[in-house]
Parts: C-alpha cells; sequence; structure tokens
C-alpha cells in the first residue's frame, strides 16, 4: 500500500465501506446472472473496487462523472442507491432509468453521474463537453471520466483529450486499465507500456498508478482534480487493475493466462486496504461491523429489487421525447 | 417587411436566440473567422466571444459528443456539421447519445441541442458531399428533424428548434441558401411540427419539402395551363409529422404524389406513402406515387447529377399519371 499519510478514519472507512458495498453489491448481481434472474448483459467490477472508490472520494458531490458499460462501481462510489441500482438491472418500474436503461445506463443527474455507457468511448467526449460547461458558465466543477484500456484507442478519446488540452478544460481522465478488451490483450493492440504515456502527445500530466491501492488512486486522482479544478486543464491518471470476473457474467475468460489471474487475486484491493487499516490500528470488529451492514444494505436492495413491480407496457413510448412525445412518436 | 435570403434568415434567427438566451452556444468547424463556409455565423465571435462560439478542430465525433454532455448539463449547444455527409463520422453521439439518453435515464436527462447540416445535391459536389440524409434521422427515435425550403421558414423553425428540449437535426439544402424572400420583421417562432400550403388546390397534392418544394411549385405553375389546381404542402418538419396536415389535403383533393430529392429506396417519402394508403386508402382515387431520387451514388458531372434527382418536368408527368389513373 502507499505510503501512511494522515487521513481522517472517517473517510478511511467510508472508502472501506464504499469498496465492500461495491464488492457485494457485485457478487448478488452475478449470483443472480447464474441463476438466470437477470435479463441481458451484466459486467461486473469485483476486482476493481479501489478505482472507483479513491477516484470518487477525490472528487466534491457537486462534481460529474461519465461511466462505463462496467458502471456499477462507479455509480455507488459517486453516491447512487443500491436499491435503486438493484431494481434498475432487474427492470423493475423503481430503477434509476425505470428499467429503461439497465446495467449499462445507470444515471443520476443529481449525483453527478451523467450516465453509464453502452459504447466504448462514448463517454469520454460527453465528460468533455460537461467540463466545457463548467468553463462557459463559469462554475468550478470538475468532470472525470471513467473509461478503459479498450476505449482508449478509439477516436474519442484522442479527439476529446486534444480539445480538452488545447481549452483547458476541468476534466480528468481516468482510465481503468484491466488490460483486456473482452479478449484482446492491450499490449497486443498499442505500442506503448501504458496509456498514461499519451498525455506527451497532448503536453498535460499524466500518471500511472497501481489501480488496486485504494490510497494511491485517492492520492493521484486528488491532484489530477486540484489541476483541473484551478484552471489549469485536463490530465490523464491511469490505474493498473484486473477484472476477476470475464468481460460479462458468463464469460470463462479463457483468454487470460491462469497464473496471471491467480496473481492479480493474491492483489485483491480489498484484502489489501484491510490489512492497511488494521496495521492502521483499525479494529478488527469495526470492519467486521462495515462488511455484516453491506450484506445487509444488500439484502434489502436485493429484496427492493425483487418485490418492486416491472414498468407498465403501457409507459414503453414515454419519454422519447421532452415535449411533444405522442406526436413525435406515433408516426 | 424585408427581402432577405435563407442564409441571412438562419444567421438572424440565431442571433436573436444568442442574444436572448447566454446558453445558446455555437459549435462546428471554421465558425470564427471565416464565419463558417457558408457564411451563416459571420461575426459572431467577434460579438459573443470563444466561449460561446467554439471553432472546433476538424474531429466532429469529439466535438458532437461534447455538445451532448454540454446540452446534459443545461447548455443550447448549435452544432454546425459542414455537410450533413459528415454525420457519417459522428453518428454515436448523435445516434446513440442524443437521440436515446433521455429514454435510456428514464426521462431524467434532456439534450436540447441542435445539429444544423448543409444537405443536397446540385452543386457538382460529388457523392460525399451530395447526400440528403434526413431518411437516417427520421428512422431514429428521440431525434427531431426539420427541413425548412424558405426564409421565412427557416428563421423561425431554427428559433423553434433551438429553444426545444429534444435534439434537432436540421437540414439546410445548399442550392436555397441565396433565395430571398420577404420575411416579418422583428421577432416570430414557427412551431416544429406544422406544415405549411405553400400553394392551395383542390385537384392533387404534392407533399414535399426542402428544396423540391420549389420544383413542385413551378410544376404547379405549368400544370395550372392545363387546368389541373394543385395543392403543394411543404411539410416543414418531418418529426414531428403534420399529419393533421396531410389528412386535410388528401381528403380534399383525393390524389397524392410524395416529392423527395434523397434517393427513393427507403426514402422518407415512401413512410408518407405508406401511411396515406394505411390510414386514407378509402380517400384516394390513385395510388400514392413517390417522386425521389435514384437509388445511386451521386455523380459528379453535371448532365449526370441533373439526371439523378427529381426536376420539375418529373412532377409534371408523374402529376399527368396520377390524374390519368381517374380519368
Amino acid at each position: 500500500m502507499s505510503e501512511k499519510q494522515e487521513y481522517s478514519k472517517e473517510m478511511l472507512l467510508r472508502m472501506y465501506e464504499n469498496m465492500v458495498r461495491i464488492r457485494k453489491f457485485e457478487e448478488k448481481a452475478s449470483e443472480c446472472f447464474a441463476k438466470g434472474m437477470l435479463a441481458g448483459n451484466i459486467h461486473v467490477c469485483i476486482g476493481q473496487e479501489a478505482g472507483a472508490v479513491g477516484t470518487c472520494e477525490a472528487l466534491e458531490k457537486t462534481d460529474f462523472i461519465t461511466s462505463t458499460h462496467r458502471g456499477h462501481g462507479h455509480c455507488i462510489a459517486k453516491g447512487a442507491k443500491t436499491d435503486k441500482m438493484m431494481a434498475e438491472i432487474f427492470g423493475k418500474e423503481t430503477g434509476y432509468c425505470h428499467g429503461k436503461g439497465g446495467s449499462m445506463h445507470i444515471a443520476d443527474i443529481n449525483l453527478g453521474i451523467l450516465g453509464a455507457n453502452g459504447i466504448v468511448g462514448a463517454g469520454i467526449p460527453i465528460a468533455t463537453g460537461s467540463g466545457m460547461t463548467s468553463k462557459i458558465k463559469k462554475t468550478n466543477e470538475v468532470t472525470l471520466a471513467f473509461f478503459g484500456d479498450g476505449a482508449s484507442n478509439t477516436g474519442a478519446f484522442h479527439e476529446s483529450i486534444n480539445m480538452a488540452a488545447a481549452w483547458k478544460l476541468p476534466v480528468v481522465y481516468l482510465c481503468e486499465n484491466n488490460q483486456y478488451g473482452v479478449s484482446v490483450n492491450i499490449h497486443t493492440v498499442t505500442n506503448t507500456d501504458n496509456i498514461a504515456v499519451r498525455a506527451k502527445a497532448y503536453d498535460i500530466p499524466g500518471t500511472t498508478v497501481d489501480g488496486n491501492d485504494v490510497l494511491a488512486v485517492y492520492e493521484s486522482v486528488k491532484k489530477a482534480v486540484k489541476y483541473a479544478r484551478e484552471g489549469n486543464g485536463p490530465s490523464i491518471v491511469e490505474c493498473m487493475t484486473f477484472r476477476m470476473h470475464g468481460h460479462y457474467e458468463g464469460d470463462p475468460a479463457k483468454y487470460r493466462p491462469k497464473e496471471v489471474t491467480e496473481e492479480w487475486k493474491r492483489k485483491d484491493p480489498i484484502n489489501a486496504f484491510k490489512t492497511y487499516l488494521l496495521d492502521d490500528g483499525v479494529e478488527e470488529s469495526e470492519l467486521t461491523a462495515v462488511e455484516e451492514a453491506m450484506d445487509m444494505e444488500i439484502q434489502e436492495a436485493y429484496k427492493f429489487a425483487q418485490s418492486s413491480p416491472y414498468p407498465n407496457t403501457s409507459d414503453v413510448l414515454e419519454d422519447n421525447y421532452s415535449s411533444d412525445n405522442e406526436r413525435s412518436v406515433i408516426r | 417587411m424585408i427581402k432577405i435570403s435563407v442564409s441571412h434568415a438562419i444567421r438572424e434567427g440565431m442571433h436573436e436566440e444568442m442574444l436572448r438566451d447566454e446558453n445558446v452556444i455555437m459549435m462546428g468547424e471554421d465558425l470564427g473567422t471565416m464565419g463558417s463556409p457558408f457564411g451563416i455565423t459571420q461575426g459572431f465571435l467577434k460579438e459573443f466571444g470563444p466561449d460561446r462560439v467554439i471553432e472546433t478542430p476538424i474531429c466532429e465525433l469529439g466535438f458532437t459528443g461534447m455538445a451532448v454532455g454540454a446540452a446534459m448539463r443545461g447548455i443550447r449547444p448549435v452544432v454546425e456539421l459542414m455537410y450533413d455527409d459528415f454525420v457519417t463520422v459522428c453518428l454515436d453521439p448523435v445516434m446513440n447519445q442524443a437521440a436515446k439518453l433521455r429514454y435510456m435515464t428514464g426521462g431524467q436527462i434532456k439534450v436540447p441541442m441542435v445539429i444544423r447540416a448543409p444537405l443536397g445535391a446540385g452543386r457538382r459536389n460529388a457523392g460525399q458531399h451530395s447526400q440528403c440524409l434526413e431518411a437516417l434521422f427520421t428512422h431514429i427515435p428521440g431525434l427531431k428533424v426539420v427541413c425548412p425550403s424558405t426564409a421565412r421558414d427557416a428563421k423561425g423553425l431554427i428559433k423553434a428548434a433551438i429553444r426545444d428540449d429534444d435534439p434537432v437535426i436540421f437540414l439546410e439544402h445548399k442550392l436555397l441558401y441565396s433565395i430571398k424572400e420577404e420575411i416579418p420583421e422583428g421577432e416570430y417562432v414557427i412551431p416544429l411540427g406544422k406544415a405549411d400550403a405553400k400553394r392551395e388546390g383542390k385537384d392533387i397534392t404534392i407533399i414535399t419539402w426542402s428544396r423540391q418544394v420549389f420544383f413542385a411549385l413551378d410544376a404547379a405553375k405549368e400544370l395550372e395551363k392545363d387546368g389541373i389546381d394543385v395543392e403543394v404542402l411543404d411539410l416543414r418538419t418531418l418529426v414531428p409529422l403534420d399529419w393533421e396536415a396531410i389528412k386535410k389535403s388528401v381528403c380534399k383533393t383525393h390524389n397524392v404524389i410524395v416529392v423527395e430529392e434523397g434517393c427513393k429506396r427507403g426514402g422518407y417519402g415512401s413512410e408518407i406513402a405508406a401511411q396515406i394508403m394505411e390510414e386514407l386508402f378509402d380517400e384516394l382515387d390513385s395510388p400514392v406515387v413517390r417522386v425521389a431520387g435514384l437509388n445511386t451514388v451521386s455523380p459528379f458531372s453535371p448532365p449526370l447529377e441533373d439526371a439523378v434527382f427529381p426536376n420539375k418536368n418529373d412532377i409534371v408527368n408523374t402529376v399527368k399519371k396520377s390524374l390519368n389513373y381517374t380519368l
């Protein structure tokens, strides 16, 4: 873990709680999918919790994020409620999007979550436009785009960072490098050792950190956020990490060598942080209490989702348009 | 009343909206010093500054995606694509993001943005700068689509498009930009979804939009000599569609042709023809016939290009054929 700094116990426990909350949520989602209870695709982020939590801890409530197809962790870390999220992935009326978006599209505009996104790289220009908005309106929010190593090869990535750098927009580009775009190893499709090195091309700061070390992530993102908020422009922060499950639930991930997966299992971000906290003098019972509380919360979220009604089919045309919806959908 | 061109009218409409609402911004290539290739944003950079007149690099995917993000945050971006053909490099922000985010977030998010793009053939620009892509947009739920033909309409409609809370695709025909007409002085807004009978008649209805309105009006003039009284219904807005206006006109004339410049196959004219046949079949004295562009890439050479899109004679001949059907 990173060097000892002065952190409040309250903050450390909050971070631990959020990491455990994400893990338990994902485990439940994975279990429900395996039992055939969930429709569609689910992409869980087990193993990547430190990136989401370390990053969002460095943001203010009023800051914005865009997320990805693997977005449950980002949304939880930014404050989304697990019951409304669980209801959404169950396709229920009480979900964040009333069941119209599902797992890949959770959004809560009031929490600054501009949406997870089903298109790889699509959140990057959206975050950049949000950053541009803060600059135009002269408000001081920072917008952070979560994306993976796969998205770093899209045109959306290059086009957006080029403009953000040219106009010094308050944006942080947070790459969760889990080393695989679905089945393809990043090193077989790129010529650089890491993604952050590309920052040089835009003359902006770029850092690569241990993405399984929640405090290292927090420190790096905090710096990038401060840099952006002070009007200096964007940065790239790259978190080296690994997803313990396949690309989607049901993917056996045979394209990854077993020993690599085993090695990353030993670097589990929650275990690492737990060891750090115990060394730091936190009582084990306190952490157990957090884990139990999260178990309860996720169980409640699951029950809420299960017992919630499906949306009415009569609402299927609602919300295509803000105005003149009826006429615009009927023909 | 003052006489101004379509491009001037659009400029004036946008200028009034920029003055009215500080959330309205312009984004696109060459909008600044050059004032855009068709001169629509001339003087805007000087008047409104670089925060509101954003001259972008050549990267439609990036800046259109940024406009979506800005719109989600309450800005009202007006994005200019230099040609509608260029939308092919930024279809993700248009089709997957702007069009769908409201629905997919259960109504949480609004995307109040306008994408302006010149469309159409006739300038010898060949296949990558001449397409009429309105059918591509009308196919996508979540988008509104506007295709004005005259200066008066263009001004009133661009103002409505900017004020609308949904993504609006605003397609301007390049060969209409310089056409002048008298427009009302001062502020006026033309609501989206209202067709306009550019000529009233009782024998046959020509349903059309954009530049083909003028070919239809020319054809109507010629047909008048043969005693045929043609109604020309300019849709102005394709989504939402003014079905009431279509119904009223069809019930009056009982004969319809639908005219569009774009390729016939999968054109929006086919959609209108199908709707009329499905719902107003009993009103019809003849089958609804489409007059549209050929199913080909737009060629460069002038005689070839002129052979591709419909003209006055095509419309005249089709009207006569339709009416002969009933005689």
